[in-house]
């Protein structure tokens, strides 16, 4: 019998990223934040005053013109959206069993995730909360136009 | 590739079996056809909800990151917009949506547990019926309250 020894110091096999894994933790990690910014988000917008009544264009900029509640939509929109896009990947991986199909519905989730961040991003962050030429009982009450 | 979630992440370690059959041989689990991994009870309603609900918040979220854009487009539109949210119809969309993401929530915790806690698995049942208890205490505290604002009371 004859026993082989790889040669020595031959490089190791190349170890790669395990990104299933890594995306396995995101769904946990992530899950956790969400629950305390979605059941904030809940309660601040539809339990709290006049819940959903009270939801118009002075409600958000009242908000947004505050750098904490911009931040913390955007933690929310990214959180929310690559949890469930992630999450969306792995159903689709459960069911849509021909390659084509599966690629290209990945592909499809992949970009409008990507889409829908960049525009959400940029809503938060280049917001106005007293845009000029909007009639003065829709601005929130701090406006000068007011 | 396109890795099932029902796949191992470790290749190798699984054998060569399917999941059902090894667990079959390991704890002598009452035979059932094999291939199949939908096994009834608690465990298996508390994923086919978990995974309804989600599929339902990802579609919401991408509609509301969509009609919230109009807060950058004009005052007037996105008003316009969010009246159509305070309809009766809607209204009992937004109980339902809150119900969704309730149980995913609660039930994302409880998978949480069993992955991490050492005896969060031996506890799943238990556990589940905890989610739907607390799921039920929010759903009470938040429905009336909700459907006063939308019917108006
Ligand atoms: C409220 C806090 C949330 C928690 C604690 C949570 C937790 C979880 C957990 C632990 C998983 C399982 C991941 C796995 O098995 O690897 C999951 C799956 C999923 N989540 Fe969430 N999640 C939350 C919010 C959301 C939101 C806001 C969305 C939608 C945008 C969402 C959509 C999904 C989807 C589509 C799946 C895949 C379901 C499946 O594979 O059956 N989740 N979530």
């Amino acid at each position: 019998m004859t026993a082989t020894l790889d040669a020595p110091r031959s490089k190791p096999a190349p170890r790669r990223t395990n990104w299933e894994k890594w995306g396995w933790i995101y769904m946990r990690a992530s899950g956790v934040v969400l629950v305390v910014l979605i059941f904030g988000h809940l309660f601040v917008n539809l339990y709290a005053g006049e819940g959903v009544k009270a939801i118009d264009f002075g409600f958000v900029a009242g908000k947004w013109a505050s750098p904490f509640w911009q931040w913390y939509d955007a933690a929310l929109l990214w959180l929310a959206l690559i949890h469930g896009s992630n999450g969306m990947r792995t159903i689709v991986n459960d069911y849509s069993t021909g390659p084509r199909l599966n690629t290209w519905l990945k592909r499809a989730i992949f970009v409008s995730t990507v889409l829908l961040i960049l525009l959400g991003t940029l809503v938060i962050f280049t917001f106005d909360p007293c845009p000029t030429g909007t009639a003065a009982d829709l601005l929130p009450s701090f406006c000068a136009a007011r | 590739m396109s890795l099932k979630s029902t796949d191992s992440l470790t290749p190798g370690a699984s054998g060569g079996l399917p999941p059902t059959q090894k667990a079959g041989k390991r704890f002598s689990m009452p035979k059932r056809p094999a291939g199949t991994v939908y096994r009834g009870r608690e465990g298996m309603w508390s994923w086919v909800l978990h995974r309804i609900t989600g599929v339902a918040i990802y579609f919401f979220l991408l509609v509301h990151i969509l009609d919230t854009a109009l807060v950058r487009v004009s005052p007037e539109g996105y008003n316009a917009v969010m009246s159509t949210y305070k309809n009766p119809i809607m209204g009992l969309g937004e109980l339902a949506l809150v119900a969704a993401i309730g149980f995913h929530a609660l039930n994302g915790l409880r998978i949480i547990l069993i992955d991490f806690w050492s005896v969060g698995t031996r506890n799943q049942r238990l556990m589940f019926w905890i989610v739907i208890a607390l799921w039920a205490v929010l759903m009470l505290g938040f429905a009336p309250r909700h459907l006063m604002h939308i019917f108006g009371g």
